[in-house]
C-alpha cells in the first residue's frame, strides 16, 4: 500500500533585491490514492509546475511536508515528464532511458524492457537515434517512455502534450492510458485543458490563481470506455452548472 | 578531409612558402635563408639526432604542464561557474593572476624553487591555469538548467551527472581552451627553457641566437609547427568529429 500526502503550508518566491515576496502556494492539501490518475487543472501562472517540482523534491524551499508512505523503499519516489522533452541530445533514445533507470546499460533484461516500451509507443525503429533526428511528438513519446521505464511510485506529468497538434496529442493520450493500464501507478497530471483532464483522470483537482489552493475536488465518474467527445462535453457542462466558482477557470 | 578544402589549404601553404622564397631572394642575406636551405638543414638535424632529442624534451614538458593545467583549471572553472558565492570571492584573484606577466611567474618560480624541472613545469602551469578557468567558467555558467533538473529528478549520481550532462555541454569550451592552451604553453615553455634549463628547444634557440644562426632557429620552428599540425589532425580533429556525431 502506497500513499502520497501533500501538505504545503506556504511556498513563496522573493525576487532578488525586493523585500516583498510572491506567494505561489498557500495551504494546499490533498492525498493521492494508490494507482490513481489525478489531473490538476488551473489557470497559467498559478504554481502548477512549482507544485510538481516540490513533490519531485527539486524544490525544497517551502513550509509543509510531502509524505510518501510505502513498503518498498528501493524504488524511486517519483519520475517526471516535463513540459519539454528534456532528452540529452548527445545520447541516443536507448541511452537516455537507460541512464534514467539507473540500471547497467549492458544488461539484456533492461534493454528488452526498454525496447518493449518503445515499441508500445511506436518508437522501435528509433531506439538508436539521437533526439535531434526525431520530431517533437516523437521526442515527447521518448520522454514518456523514459518516465515509464523508471520504476517509481508516482509519475508526475507537467502538460506533457502541450504544443502537439490535435491528432498527435490524442494518440499520445491513448498511449499514456495504454501504458498506465499495463503498468499501473499513481499519476499526477498537470494541464490547463479541461477536456484533456476529463478524458484521462479519475479525479480532477482545480487550483485557484496564485496563491493557489484547491477550490474543487471532482471525481470523474464516466466509464473509461465511454469517454467520447460528446460525453466529455456533457460532463464539462454539468460540472460548470454545479460549481459556479469554477467558471472563470475554464 | 574533403578534396576542395585539402586543395585550399595546400594552396594557402604554397602561397606562404612563395612569399618566404621571394623575400629571401630579394634580401639575399644569410640572416634569411631560403625555404629549401631550411628543409635540407632540418633533414640533417634530424639524422644527427640533436633536434629529436630537444624536441622530445620540450614536448614532454608541454604534455605534462598541459594536462596539469587543464585538469586543475577545468575543475576550478566549473566550480566557479556553478557557485556565485565562490565566483564573487575569487574573481579578483583570477584577474590578478591573468595579468601577471609570464616572465614574472617564471623568474619567481626559479628564484623560489631553484633551477629545477619542477619549477619549470610549475611556471608554465601557473601561467596557463587562469585562462582555462575563465573559459570553463563561461561554459559552466551557460549550462542548460533544464537538463540538470531532469538529471536531479531521475536521481543521477554526481559522477553520472558530470559524465552525461555536464561534460558534453562543456566540450566546446574544453576544446577551445585546449587549442589556445597548446599555443600559449609552447610560447611560454621556450622562455622557461631559455632562462633556466640546459636542454629543450628554448635552450637550443638561445644558443643559435648567440651564434646568429637563423637557419637553425627556423629549422626548430618548422619542426615544432609540423608537430602541432600533427596533434591537430591526428588527435583534436578526430575528437571533434567523434563528439559531435549526434548533431
Amino acid at each position: 500500500m502506497t500513499q502520497l500526502t501533500i501538505n504545503i503550508k506556504e511556498k513563496s518566491f522573493s525576487a532578488t533585491g525586493k523585500a516583498e515576496k510572491h506567494i505561489a502556494i498557500k495551504d494546499l492539501f490533498f492525498e493521492q490514492a494508490e494507482n490513481g490518475f489525478t489531473c490538476i487543472v488551473g489557470p497559467s501562472g498559478c504554481g502548477k509546475t512549482t507544485l510538481l517540482n516540490i513533490i519531485a523534491e527539486l524544490d525544497t524551499q517551502f513550509t509543509g511536508e510531502i509524505k510518501l508512505k510505502t513498503q518498498n523503499s528501493n524504488v524511486n519516489a517519483t519520475s517526471y515528464v516535463f513540459q519539454t522533452p528534456r532528452l540529452l541530445p548527445w545520447r541516443t533514445v536507448q541511452e537516455n532511458i537507460a541512464l534514467a533507470t539507473n540500471e547497467p546499460e549492458t544488461s539484456a533484461e533492461s534493454k528488452a524492457a526498454i525496447t518493449h516500451i518503445l515499441s508500445n509507443l511506436g518508437l522501435d525503429k528509433f531506439v538508436n537515434s539521437y533526439p535531434h533526428h526525431l520530431s517533437l511528438g516523437m521526442q515527447r513519446r521518448a520522454a514518456l517512455a523514459r518516465a515509464f521505464s523508471v520504476t517509481a511510485h508516482v509519475l508526475l506529468m507537467d502538460e506533457p502534450f502541450v504544443s502537439l497538434d490535435q491528432p498527435t496529442a490524442r494518440k499520445a493520450r491513448e498511449l499514456l492510458l495504454k501504458l498506465w493500464h499495463e503498468q499501473p501507478r499513481s499519476i499526477l497530471f498537470v494541464t490547463h485543458d479541461l477536456s484533456e483532464a476529463i478524458e484521462l483522470a479519475d479525479r480532477i483537482l482545480f487550483l485557484s490563481p496564485a496563491p493557489s489552493r484547491i477550490i474543487a475536488d471532482v471525481t470523474v465518474d464516466i466509464q473509461r470506455s465511454e469517454r467520447a467527445a460528446n460525453n466529455i462535453a456533457e460532463f464539462k457542462d454539468r460540472l460548470i452548472q454545479n460549481n459556479k466558482q469554477l467558471e472563470p477557470l475554464i | 578531409m574533403p578534396r576542395s578544402s585539402f586543395l585550399t589549404s595546400t594552396l594557402s601553404l604554397g602561397a606562404l612558402l612563395l612569399i618566404w622564397q621571394l623575400c629571401a631572394l630579394l634580401a639575399s642575406t644569410p640572416l634569411l635563408p631560403e625555404p629549401a636551405e631550411v628543409l635540407v638543414a632540418l633533414f640533417n638535424e634530424i639524422t644527427r639526432g640533436e633536434l629529436p632529442h630537444h624536441l622530445a624534451i620540450t614536448l614532454y614538458r608541454l604534455t605534462v604542464s598541459f594536462f596539469i593545467a587543464m585538469t586543475i583549471g577545468s575543475a576550478v572553472g566549473i566550480a566557479l561557474g556553478r557557485s556565485q558565492k565562490a565566483n564573487a570571492f575569487f574573481d579578483n584573484w583570477l584577474i590578478i593572476f591573468l595579468n601577471i606577466p609570464a616572465l614574472v611567474t617564471i623568474i619567481l618560480c626559479y628564484v623560489w624553487f631553484g633551477l629545477i624541472e619542477t619549477a619549470a613545469i610549475l611556471a608554465v602551469v601557473v601561467n596557463k591555469i587562469p585562462n582555462v578557468i575563465v573559459t570553463l567558467r563561461e561554459g559552466a555558467r551557460n549550462l542548460d538548467e533544464d537538463l540538470v533538473q531532469m538529471a536531479k529528478a531521475y536521481q543521477f549520481s554526481r559522477l553520472k551527472m558530470l559524465r552525461h550532462v555536464i561534460l558534453p555541454q562543456l566540450y566546446p569550451y574544453i576544446m577551445a581552451s585546449a587549442r589556445t592552451g597548446l599555443a600559449l604553453i609552447w610560447k611560454i615553455i621556450l622562455v622557461v627553457e631559455l632562462l633556466g634549463r640546459s636542454d629543450g628547444m628554448g635552450y637550443q634557440i638561445h644558443l643559435f641566437f648567440q651564434l646568429f644562426d637563423v637557419t637553425s632557429i627556423l629549422v626548430y620552428t618548422v619542426a615544432f609547427i609540423i608537430v602541432i599540425q600533427l596533434i591537430e589532425t591526428a588527435i583534436l580533429k578526430p575528437l571533434d568529429t567523434h563528439s559531435q556525431r549526434w548533431k
